[in-house]
């Protein structure tokens, strides 16, 4: 797959294998996510794409095969997982925001708390991301109060703070009405535009073709079909990988 | 201004809706709802008191003249005789008071510890985790008095060198233990119901398995619990009463004492008014400040 960059990936995936019980959800995965590359995970609904995710934040344990970041092994034994995510960024498609603080006490809480930021470094760093995606004004809200998409933002914004070397986005658009959608969809181009590195499952195939450098189709738990965006949305050379594109025209998501 | 129904701006119109610049008039239409809002309030005003007359006006017609009352009134309601031992009542709550500020303390960490005990996975607290499931199955088996008599009555007899004797601390002990089981199930259900993607989220911003605990899990199960603990705390007040079985004088053997003296029980009325007089303003204001934290963090308000 995509093996022809000059310096190593940041993130490598090599044969990796996920089951639950008997359930085998992902087998023989492999691929690459060079620097400030995106790669996205198409593929049906219980496909393994947040599985996926999961693995590659250590929050499942692998069956087999190994995880590199960086060139280094995480997927090692001795890994210490909470050192691993400090170089992690991930976004699920519920948000997850913490129900309990204020959107600024989100944002704050790792900077503070696990990288030993100072609070008020922290608080001007928060505010300038609030500001940079307009939820300035928000700062004081609970995320209760906010929109659907606002609070998206703010879950991005909240990994952001973090500096992350790679970013995680779990479907973070599937929980939003369509309208919501383009807010926190432009807010991702955004960081492509930056140079950020990250691994995506969506079912937004308008927007993968945007911002994807390397598209893999998920099917049944192995990457079917891979390639650039064009081709692989455009052309499918599987009769699966047409045959899901076909579904999620005909739901009106392109 | 017409029944315009074709398209149009906020410019030409004219027409209320799109009328950002000038100062809002209400509406007739909403003057009126207005009105009749407020006549509708006064008129609930009107039947909740007419009914709440009724009623209470009828419960004491109905004791008043019942034959007993005078008797009743004589043997319960003496307030002259109350008032009298009053203070040596409110004394013996001092005791309560005390007793419910200590152990109320010892039970919340005790029981916070219990419950993180038995929600971990670490797998070097396994035998802890043993032992405290054991503990909680015993102890809230157990009915308090008989703790309270198995430890004010049974420590002291084993006669053992540098252990307290005084019924006091004992009696103390055998409510913490008790009570302890309880609190610890109250927080443990509380830990279980924050969904497990808080923790997730928690984790993959880098935070450890105590940072999680401390910042995102119990600040949402202690807040969702605090009406059961509040229950707890009550409850606890008024069974500090028990330890008096051991000798100590509380709020109930100062009541018990007076009555004795004068074959009359309005002390044990006065005491119930105190007990009262702590109870009612202290869940009044639980509920106050739980709901405006609700309040804060929630846009649908108190449900
Ligand atoms: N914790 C779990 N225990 C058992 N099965 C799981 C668990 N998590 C996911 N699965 C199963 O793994 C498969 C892939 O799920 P998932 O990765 O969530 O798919 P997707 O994100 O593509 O919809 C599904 O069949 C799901 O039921
Ligand atoms: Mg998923």
């Amino acid at each position: 797959m995509n093996e022809s960059g000059m310096s190593a990936p940041v993130l490598r995936v090599e044969k990796l294998r996920k089951s639950f019980g008997d359930e085998i959800v992902l087998q023989d995965i492999t691929f690459s996510v060079p620097e400030h590359t995106a790669t996205v995970f198409i593929g049906a609904s219980g496909s393994g794409k947040s599985t996926l995710l999961r693995c590659i934040n250590l929050l499942e344990q692998v069956d087999d095969g190994v995880i590199k970041l960086d060139g280094a092994d995480i997927s090692a034994a001795d890994v210490n997982p909470d050192e691993v995510r400090k170089k992690l960024g991930m976004v699920f498609q519920a948000f997850n925001l913490f129900p309990h603080m204020t959107v600024l006490e989100n944002i704050i809480l790792a900077p503070t708390k696990v990288q030993g930021i100072g609070q008020e470094e922290a608080i001007a760093e928060a505010f300038k991301l609030l500001e940079r995606f307009g939820l300035r004004d928000k700062a004081d809200q609970y995320p209760d109060r906010l929109s659907g998409g606002q609070q998206q933002r703010v879950a991005i914004i909240r990994s952001l703070a973090r500096h992350p070397r790679l970013l995680l986005l779990d479907e973070i658009t599937s929980a939003l009405d369509p309208v919501l959608v383009n807010e926190v969809l432009s807010t991702v181009r955004e960081l492509k535009g930056e140079g950020m590195t990250m691994v995506l499952a969506t079912h937004e195939m308008g927007f993968a073709k945007q911002v994807a450098n390397e598209v893999c189709f998920l099917h049944h738990g192995k990457i079917l079909e891979w390639g650039p965006p064009e081709e692989l949305l455009e052309s499918p050379k599987l009769s699966e990988t047409r045959e899901f594109i076909r579904r999620v025209h005909e739901a009106g998501r392109l | 201004m017409s029944d315009n129904r074709g398209r149009g701006t906020g410019e030409n119109s004219g027409s209320a809706p799109y009328d950002f610049g000038g100062a809002w008039q209400p509406s007739e239409i909403e003057i009126a709802r207005r009105i009749a809002r407020k006549k509708r309030n006064r008129k609930n005003g009107f039947i909740a008191a007419f009914s709440s007359l009724l009623v209470l006006g009828t419960l004491l017609v109905v004791l008043v003249t019942s034959p007993g009352w005078i008797t009743l009134r004589d043997t319960f309601f003496k307030w002259a005789y109350g008032f009298e031992v009053l203070p040596k009542i409110i004394l013996g709550f001092g005791t309560n008071a005390t007793l419910t500020l200590i152990a109320g303390t010892s039970v919340a960490l005790l029981g916070l510890l219990i419950a993180l005990i038995r929600t971990s996975r670490s797998p070097a607290l396994t035998p802890f985790r043993f032992l405290a499931t054991i503990y909680v199955d015993v102890f809230r088996g157990i009915p308090m008095l008989l703790v309270i008599l198995l430890v004010g009555f049974g420590i002291p007899a084993l006669q053992l060198k540098g252990v307290t004797n005084n019924v006091l601390i004992l009696g103390t002990i055998a409510v913490i233990i008790t009570y302890s089981a309880y609190v610890a199930e109250v927080i443990r259900s509380g830990i279980l119901t924050v969904h497990p993607s808080q923790r997730a989220a928690a984790r993959s911003l880098g935070l450890s398995h105590i940072q999680t605990l401390r910042h995102v899990v119990l600040p949402q199960a202690l807040k969702r619990v605090t009406p059961p603990l509040l229950n707890d705390l009550v409850a606890l007040i008024k069974d500090t009463g028990l330890i008096s079985i051991l000798g100590v004088t509380d709020a109930i053997r100062a009541a018990q004492i007076q009555t004795a003296k004068s074959f009359n029980y309005t002390p044990y009325v006065m005491a119930a008014l105190v007990f009262l007089a702590v109870t009612i303003p202290l869940t009044r204001m639980t509920d106050r400040m739980l709901r405006n934290s609700l309040e804060r963090q929630n846009a649908q308000g108190q449900a």
